[in-house]
């Protein structure tokens, strides 16, 4: 019953996948084309009687229908923006608008087919060899060129699409939904193992579906009623990697264009089943000629008759399979030529569709179908990933598994052998239950290393090694090509007769012959054609099959798009809690490196004025920041900085700088000293945490019995610098409890106190700027609330708000270095600048070796203040310094034009001989232009000698301020309610999926030993999270780190309880208030875990991650402590970074659960843990 | 991606580490000559097998453990 004149859209079928109830249209070429849901593009297309749906790469030749599979080469089509999509395999879709590719100017008649008759002119290595000379053509050749590529078009207005990850932790992973792929996936289930069950096709079934549908159905309903089985149809695993990390792209989800899975599986068990190959004659890639199991696809699964008339070549049960299903549909099956018997063809006569077939016996029948079963090929790459190398079975006429590759490993199903339908189950079973029992292995192994799983004993995993049953194979004839010439690569156009070329012009192994003509290099990646490729080679060669063997697979199996592999993009950035403020008053951001910065708010020089005449403030919250404790800090100090530190006196403050072992400067800061055993080291924005992880690696790996414990505190505190001459009067007016006077609190000093009603604050006297300068790091969550109170006192000063580029001005006025900027990869300590820090007589520090040499030799350059002759000019930075010989000096390190002396001064690197303060340098500008410029005295330009910053104007009176608001650092939505001073989100969700900052509860850090007396007073270790009698809940965060949680504002109690509890232990150990420093947020309800496990890689399953587990890890890429907490009975989890970043980890947060249909909560009154 | 065993841990994907090398004794500054110290700095033995590694696992304790890995294999194992 057609719809359509032409039409050959068949009755009811016992496996066909569309649904007859409903049907659409949408369009192909232009032209309204009918579909029912199930079909794919291309079986929508052949029911209405189209046969062709491309044009080949090289000769542009007509194709139609091959495998009817994702692998079909001549069913690539675009769909809208879409190019190279897998037309026998997309489903089709209402208004699809679907167009053929590689066409001009259509698909009927296609210019370029010319080709063809120039064909004999066109052999492997005919671009290569033609369009090599002369080369000055080069440029012409690409154009022409281009007009000939192959696939369709992408527009460069594409609108983004969205993509999706995932990661899983399976314990036994199958590639391939077949019956053999089924039976292992319920051998394993039942063995007690996880299975995920990945199938490349929209069902479930494999050959099944079109031989026997009613076993297929059977196999589906019970892996669906099955537990612990997973199923992905319309999935690719498409690829292996070392530890079985496995790679599965998913596709067409409602949600997104496709996902990247990212399994670390257990055991991997790959069936991915045979591949029906096609057979080499003339004629073969007639639109017409076709492979008996595309003919079974066809009439089975989509109803479609696909031809009138048939000859059928066969060498197996599928071709006589074929033969049945096309009588049954209708087909006049005018001959069978049995390959068995000897019977073979010549050719197929015809160009846009068969018309007649040339038999070996001489017969010429017309048919508009010919159908060849000629054999398969064994999709062996997973194996080959690991480590796997086949071999040619005569027998089989295919290549077999080696054997030889990891453990890990295991295959079923036709690409480890031939059976019966049972005998084939029987195998897929046994390779199940040893997935299975292989997986426990690794498992127990696993959560035995893991330690956030109860204290309970981990049962040894029963069974013992089964020994693997095999296949046989049975006996198929060694068909590839017939007495003619045809194509062996469709998607590459290669011919046998370019192989034997190749073979002929010397590239005589499979891997040369395969590079020089491209076979098995398309989209097909060899799934069709390496077998026909290699035995052509071998007659080429004189060679066997085994001995010319096999190409090398490699990932990916099929291919993945761009934007699957990018996935959704994981950018952690940083805010400072004053990044709103910034953002209402007109800030240039400024991206420095995940730290997004103002730069200015105005014009930068006026910023700059107003820090010379009046006060400016400047937000400088990435400093990085280091809170150290332990009696041994001066020694670290000393080993990792180049000056001295025994006898820096509390409330002082020292710059320093620091050198790799190799010498050369890597950062520089100030560092004060708090209390007795308590310092406060400053590090550059940029280089805080290389600088943490530099002072953990020689604590940890060369002073492990130093006793020194470092925590990074850098968004602890939001940083403020006050600086101007008026910058006294500014703080004096919010600051408690500290002497601001001249005397009372000198330059280099550092204080704790009160500001704006905030306690404990860190103020420093120091200066960047080279004016009077406060810095002030507020602890974080009130920076805004100090900030505001800033601008609000300081009006009448004329206080106003200054960028990066404002202080780098600033900077280089006063002559400062920027590490990284003024320094490179190969500046050593001495070529800095800094000579008067350096302390050669210190018994060590990092890098001392490379200083006494250098300065012995006296080499390398030297960093200099440089003044161009014409105060005009500002040479850019990395402008080149010459001698008078005009060879390479040196070069402008830093530029800029000086308003407060109206004109260009810069820091510069000059050999050492140039550095004489006087001397005149020649800089060589970008522009060619070669302008003079003077070596200055000093560094310093303006106030070289330094008496701004010691201006002596007497403090003010503290004055009344608005009470101090401490706010989160996720921005909360318009209804807010008050908690303990914490300004707090107040909408309330019941979603079944909620996400809620919970940055006000208490939060504070305990540092001990992992096994001491500290762990056992806190009663839990690394890995585990109790709640202790006090109400407050621990974390064992890290070896001999805790995180002791409680209720919102009870800090200050927290605080006292645990250093009295670290204080009885009589251990050393520290104890920081970390409320203010980290993000926390709370994740609840059932997709809680679904949710993780789509940002984080780390197993999230009950047997690892139990209520109660604590583990820090990579969240979205950013480094998150994990806590589970779960909340009668729903999975609850803490995640905790952070302070800059909880924004962009909720927002992470957010996005990954919007499938789940996350929704944002506020904070009860009183939230519980 | 390979997995690492971290001894406090559990296994984790590599990417959470920072890799620090091979594991090369820091010679007495007081007495090194020149050669002894670039030796320290810049050479290796870049092994085709069992070397002994630093890796600071960045993104989870903290901790700086000492890996024993086969370069070609992969195989690990791990000491604190």
């Amino acid at each position: 019953m057609s719809r359509h004149a032409g039409g050959k859209r068949l009755g009811p079928q016992q496996g066909e996948v569309i649904d007859r109830r409903t049907s659409f249209e949408f369009s192909w070429n232009g032209k309204p084309v009918n579909a029912h849901p199930g079909d794919s593009i291309v079986s929508a297309l052949a029911a209405e009687g189209e046969r062709v749906f491309s044009r080949s790469f090289k000769y542009h030749r007509p194709r139609g229908l091959l495998t009817a599979s994702f692998h079909d080469p001549g069913c690539m089509v675009q769909v809208g923006d879409e190019p190279n999509v897998r037309g026998a395999h997309r489903l089709a879709e209402p208004g699809m608008a679907v167009s053929s590719q590689n066409t001009w100017p259509s698909l009927k008649f296609d210019v370029k087919a010319i080709n063809r008759f120039a064909g004999r002119f066109l052999t492997a290595g005919f671009y290569y060899k033609t369009f090599m000379k002369p080369e000055f053509l080069w440029p012409t050749y690409q154009n022409v060129l281009r007009q000939f590529v192959h696939a369709g078009e992408i527009s460069p207005d594409t609108p983004h699409d969205y993509y999706d990850k995932r990661y899983a932790h399976p314990d036994v992973l199958i590639a391939g939904g077949g019956p053999a792929g089924m039976s292992a996936a319920l051998a394993a289930a039942r063995a007690g193992a996880s299975v995920m069950l990945v199938e490349e096709e929209h069902q479930l079934g494999g050959h099944l579906r079109w031989s026997n549908p009613g076993a297929a159905a059977e196999l589906t309903a019970e892996v669906a009623a099955t537990e612990g089985i997973e199923v992905l149809t319309n999935s690719v695993v498409a690829g292996r990697y070392d530890q079985n990390w496995i790679a599965v792209a998913q596709r067409d989800l409602s949600h997104a264009r496709e996902r990247l899975i990212k399994a670390r599986a257990r055991t991997l068990v790959v069936a991915g089943g045979l591949i029906e190959r096609p057979y080499v004659f003339a004629g073969n890639d007639t639109p017409g000629v076709m492979l008996s199991t595309a003919v079974q696809r066809l009439i089975n699964l989509h109803a479609v008759k696909p031809g009138e008339r048939a000859v059928v070549l066969t060498a197996n049960e599928s071709g006589d399979a074929a033969v049945a299903d096309l009588e049954r549909a209708g087909v006049e099956v005018a001959y069978v030529a049995d390959a068995r018997k000897g019977e073979d063809v010549v050719r197929v006569h015809g160009r846009k569709s068969v018309r007649s077939v040339e038999l070996a016996n001489g017969r010429r029948i017309n048919a508009d179908l010919f159908v060849t079963a000629t054999g398969w090929t064994a999709p062996t790459s997973l194996l080959n990933m690991a480590g796997d190398r086949p071999v040619y079975s005569p027998t089989a006429a295919r290549f077999l598994p080696g054997g030889n590759g990891d453990d890990s490993v295991l295959a079923t199903g036709g690409i480890a052998g031939d059976g019966t339908l049972d005998q084939l189950c029987e195998h897929a079973e046994a390779i199940g239950t040893e997935a299975a029992r292989r997986a426990a292995g690794h498992r127990y192994h696993q959560l035995a290393a893991v330690p956030t799983r109860y204290g309970g004993k981990l049962s040894k995993p029963r069974g013992t090694a089964a020994t693997l049953p095999e296949l046989g194979v049975h006996e198929h004839p060694e068909l590839f090509r017939a007495s003619t010439h045809g194509i062996v690569d469709y998607s590459e156009d290669v011919s046998s007769k370019d192989l034997h070329f190749a073979v002929k012009e010397g590239y005589d192994s499979a891997e040369l012959a395969k590079r020089f003509t491209t076979a098995t290099m398309g989209p097909l990646q060899g799934k069709l054609e390496t077998i026909n490729a290699i035995a052509t080679i071998a007659e080429a060669t004189g060679k066997t099959i085994a001995e010319t063997g096999t190409t090398t697979w490699r990932p990916m199996y099929t291919p993945v798009s761009l934007g699957a592999l990018a996935g959704r993009i994981f950018e952690p950035v940083r805010h400072s809690p004053m990044q709103r403020w910034h953002e209402q008053h007109n800030a240039t951001p400024l991206v420095a490196g995940q730290w997004i910065r103002p730069d200015h708010y105005g014009e930068p020089s006026a910023e700059v004025r107003n820090v010379r005449e009046n006060v400016g403030i400047i937000d400088v919250t990435p400093i990085g920041k280091l809170d150290l404790r332990g009696p041994d800090v001066p020694k670290l100090l000393n080993l990792l900085y180049v000056n001295k530190w025994s006898k820096l006196g509390i409330g002082k403050v020292r710059y320093g700088v620091m050198c790799a072992e190799d010498g050369v400067v890597m950062d520089d800061g100030v560092t004060g000293r708090l209390g007795e055993d308590h310092y406060l080291m400053s590090t550059t924005s940029s280089g805080a945490a290389r600088v943490w992880e530099w002072v953990e690696n020689w604590l940890q790996t060369e002073h492990p019995d130093w006793q020194v414990h470092v925590t990074p505190v850098t968004t602890a505190y939001a940083s403020i610098n006050v600086a101007g001459p008026k910058s006294r009067e500014l703080v004096s007016r919010l600051t408690e409890g500290v002497d601001l006077s001249a005397e009372g609190f000198g330059y280099m000093q550092v204080r704790t106190g009160r500001v704006a009603g905030v306690d404990d604050c860190v103020l420093w006297r120091i200066g960047f700027t080279g004016e009077l300068s406060y810095e002030l790091h507020v602890p974080a969550s009130y920076g805004l609330h100090v900030w505001e109170a800033l601008l609000e006192h300081g009006k009448d000063l004329g206080v106003r708000p200054f960028g990066v580029e404002g202080q780098r001005i600033l900077r280089l006025e006063k002559g400062h270095l920027i590490v990284g900027q003024d320094t490179d990869g190969l500046t050593k300590a001495w070529s800095a600048g800094i000579d008067w820090a350096i302390k050669l007589d210190k018994d060590d520090f990092v890098g001392k070796p490379e200083l006494v040499w250098q300065q012995e030799n006296g080499d390398g350059a030297r960093l200099v203040g440089i003044q161009p002759t014409d105060g005009n000019v500002v040479p850019p930075e990395a402008s080149q310094i010459l001698t008078k010989s005009g060879a390479i000096a040196g070069r402008i390190t830093s530029s800029r034009m000086s308003p407060t002396l109206g004109r260009s001064i810069c820091l510069g690197q000059v050999d050492a001989e140039l550095a004489k303060p006087g001397t005149l340098l020649t800089v060589h500008l970008p522009t060619g232009a070669k302008v003079a410029a003077r070596v200055t005295e000093h560094h310093a330009h303006v106030d070289p000698e330094g008496s701004r910053q010691n201006i002596d104007t007497p403090p003010a009176k503290p004055r009344p301020h608005a009470t101090p608001v401490a706010r989160g650092p996720v921005a909360a939505g318009r209804k807010t309610t008050t908690i303990a001073s914490w300004q707090v989100d107040a909408r309330r969700s019941s979603a079944g999926l909620r996400i809620a900052d919970h940055t006000l509860l208490a939060k504070v850090g305990v540092r001990g030993r992992h096994d001491g007396a500290i762990a056992e007073a806190l009663g839990t270790g690394h890995g585990r999270t109790i709640r202790d009698n006090g109400s407050a809940v621990v974390v064992g965060s890290g070896p001999g780190e805790w995180l002791v949680l409680g209720s919102p504002g009870g800090q200050d109690k927290l605080l006292s309880r645990m250093r009295d509890l670290v204080e009885n232990t009589g251990e050393f150990g520290t104890v920081i208030d970390q409320t203010h420093g980290r993000a926390l947020l709370k994740l609840s309800g059932n997709h809680a875990k679904d949710l993780l496990a789509k940002v984080c890689g780390v197993d999230l399953s009950d047997a690892a991650t139990p209520d109660g587990a604590a583990l820090r890890t990579s969240v979205a890429r950013l480094v998150t402590d994990v806590i589970r907490l779960d909340d009668n009975g729903v999975p609850t989890y803490l995640l905790h970074c952070e302070r800059s970043s909880g924004q962009y980890l909720f927002d992470a947060l957010l996005d990954a659960g919007a499938e789940f249909g996350i929704e944002i909560d506020g904070c009860p009154t009183a939230p519980t843990l | 991606m390979i997995q690492l065993p971290c001894p406090w841990c559990g296994p984790r994907n590599a990417s959470e580490f920072t890799h620090h090398g091979e594991v090369t004794p820091r010679p007495d500054v007081g007495t090194a000559t020149p050669e002894e110290w670039r030796r320290y700095l810049y050479f290796r033995q870049n092994a085709n097998g069992w070397v002994d590694e630093n890796w600071y696992h960045t993104a989870g304790c903290r901790r700086f453990i000492r890996v024993r890995r086969h370069t070609t294999s992969n195989e690990t194992e791990a000491t604190r």
